[in-house]
């Protein structure tokens, strides 16, 4: 603690080479909680995926449509609870750019198998009563300003006809922060009454909630042995692995984040430690009095990588600040494009490490350089 | 007394024995020190002169564990250092040596007391202790009333009283001071002077001084000539009084 004094005197020598460092270590900082975050919006549905659900979807593709037929036949597979079925809907709401899934649901299970996004009671009765009745995401509505009543049109783009009009009966939310809120849900039969008749009785694909996890490897075999040499046959995974392979679409995003982090730091390292050791190098002299009156090796190795450790701690709580007071306007500004931004308490800790661990580092060669210093050598200097 | 001739056994605060200094630079070996042998006593005020390249910094360094020697011994209170461990003379060094250099060395960021406080911050003094201790060290050099003035606001002869300040604050058993008014002002060099004088004759303290200037080491007990490495009393002529008797 006596040194505490010492260590800030001479962190604020060079006031402006203070603030640029500071800076470094506060974009790098903010920079990696922005990814985490988009990374997270881009996996976290493979993450929060629940383990006991499956998916079936056509084998061709997920734009192929499947019978609805199919559904008594996995109803009966054992170890299978409950199933429900989805389709894409792909409407617009006024603008093109105000997009958010919008999802054909089967009133009668879909609470049962998605039990974590939670209606109250009150509003779902209502929904259930309403044929046009909708139920949207909490992001979604305070998103659009939408309240429990107002009616929406969605313009489709898939099925013809122009505008659908739907009434908000329901808002839904999440029961854990990273759960989606911005979908909206509206009812088979309204659905099935509009579409035209060549898609009639097809569906997107089928949510399958199952007893115990460690049967999914069994009974999504079974389900697509039910529909083999069938002209709609099935492939059921599941749903994290589901999710997985949708965000596989858009390519190794996990790869490109970490390797554009991974230089991020690495460029941070080299920055911060070129400048502790020219600091380092300014100071040869004052080292080598410190040394001459008594201060240890050790003491002179602790004094440098605690000043770089102080510059990691400031800069680092400063970019995740800056990340926390920006969430709020990115989780704006990118609603269209990555509806989940959530920066989680995990990435602060995260990015706090990876700040201490580079502060370490970069002042780590410096202050063996300086350690190893003889004196004589150090006052030669003066 | 300080002695140059004695190689046996002697009661002296510092006593040195057969000092080599050798190194190597450019593939070729460079004799600095041959053979010295230097008794002095506590209370004593030597200076050390002789032309540039002659040993003398090289010396101080030596005595005060700065560095290590060739081949040889150097005592201090009955301490043999050139034996110690690295982090051993280091400890050694705080207890035992105040250093007082030609460029002050102080550090620019802290204020005079805080300057002086350094040595005091390896001690388990108390903060009130240490504080004691500094006000104590920089009335001794005149300088209590500039105690939170940082060296760039101080005067070339008050950033060295702030050094002796340093040099004496944790009362070490001797001073080595290196060319300690060579940077100033002859009315400067005087004050200074006639501080060092005060510390040896008041405060009892062991002051060995390297200088170039005939003035400065005329005010020191004794003034010792190292020529080509080798100790010769300043009083005496060379041939007969060769250190200890090594050629």
């Amino acid at each position: 603690m006596k040194f505490n004094r010492f260590i800030l005197a001479n962190l604020f020598r060079k006031k402006v080479r203070l603030l640029l460092t500071l800076g470094s270590f506060a974009v790098a900082l903010f920079l990696f909680a922005f990814l985490a975050v988009v990374r997270g919006a881009f996996i976290g549905n493979a993450e929060l995926a629940s383990a006991n659900r499956l998916v079936t979807i056509n084998r061709t593709s997920i734009i192929n449509l499947i019978p609805l037929s199919y559904m008594d036949k996995i109803e009966g597979i054992p170890g299978v609870k409950y199933v429900t079925h989805n389709n894409w809907f792909g409407g617009i709401y006024q603008d093109e750019k105000n997009f958010f899934p919008q999802f054909v649901i089967d009133p009668d299970t879909q609470r049962q198998v998605f039990p974590e996004l939670v209606v109250p009671d009150d509003q779902w009765t209502n929904f259930l009563k309403d044929r046009q009745g909708a139920i949207a995401g909490a992001k979604t509505a305070k998103r659009f300003g939408w309240k429990i009543g107002d009616r929406i049109p969605i313009k489709t783009t898939l099925y013809g006809g122009g505008a659908w009009e739907f009434n908000l009966d329901g808002i839904y939310h999440g029961t854990r922060p990273q759960d989606d809120e911005t979908q909206f849900w509206f009812q088979w039969d309204y659905f099935e009454e509009k579409i035209p008749e060549r898609v009639k009785g097809q569906i997107g694909w089928y949510v399958i909630r199952i007893d115990k996890p460690d049967d999914a490897p069994r009974i999504a075999k079974a389900i697509d042995a039910q529909f083999d040499n069938s002209p709609n046959e099935t492939k059921t995974e599941a749903e994290s692995a589901f999710a997985a392979n949708w965000v596989k679409q858009f390519g190794n995003i996990q790869f490109l984040i970490v390797s554009i982090g991974a230089v991020v730091f690495f460029t941070l390292l080299l920055v911060t430690g070129n400048t502790m050791a020219i600091s380092v190098r300014e100071r040869t002299s004052e080292l080598a009095v410190l040394k001459a009156i008594g201060f240890s090796d050790r003491r002179i190795l602790f004094f440098v990588i605690a000043e770089s450790l102080v510059i990691a701690l400031f800069g680092g709580l400063l970019g995740l600040g800056l990340a926390i007071a920006a969430m709020p306007v990115l989780q704006v500004g990118l609603s269209s494009v990555l509806p989940n931004l959530v920066l989680p308490g995990s990435v602060l800790v995260l990015g706090l490490a990876v700040a201490v661990v580079v502060g370490i580092a970069s002042g780590l060669l410096p202050g063996i350089g300086a350690m190893r210093m003889r004196v004589v050598n150090g006052l030669r200097r003066v | 007394m300080v002695s140059v001739n004695n190689n046996g056994a002697s009661s002296a605060l510092i006593q040195v024995r057969g000092l080599n200094k050798t190194y190597r630079r450019a593939g070729e070996q460079i004799q600095v020190l041959q053979g010295l042998n230097l008794d002095v006593d506590k209370g004593d005020f030597v200076a050390f002169m002789g032309p540039s390249g002659s040993g003398k910094t090289t010396l101080l360094n030596l005595l005060g564990g700065l560095d290590v020697p060739t081949a040889g011994t150097i005592s201090v209170a009955g301490d043999e250092i050139t034996h110690m461990s690295a982090s051993k003379l280091t400890d050694w060094r705080a207890r035992h040596v105040g250093f007082i250099f030609q460029m002050y060395n102080l550090i620019p960021v802290l204020t005079a007391y805080q300057n002086v406080e350094l040595p005091l911050l390896l001690t388990k003094l108390s903060k009130a202790e240490r504080r004691s201790h500094v006000e104590t060290a920089l009335a001794i050099v005149n300088l209590a009333d500039r105690m939170d003035h940082y060296p760039r606001q101080l005067s070339g002869g008050q950033e060295q009283r702030v050094t002796i300040a340093r040099a004496i604050v944790s009362d070490p058993t001797f001073l080595l001071c290196d060319e300690p008014t060579g940077d100033l002002d002859r009315k400067s060099a005087d004050e200074i002077m006639a501080l060092i004088e005060e510390l040896v004759g008041k405060h009892g303290k062991t002051v060995l001084m390297v200088t170039h200037d005939p003035v400065v080491a005329a005010r020191a007990h004794s003034t010792l000539h190292l020529e080509k490495g080798v100790l010769v009393e300043a009083s005496k002529t060379r041939p007969s009084v060769m250190a200890g008797g090594v050629a």
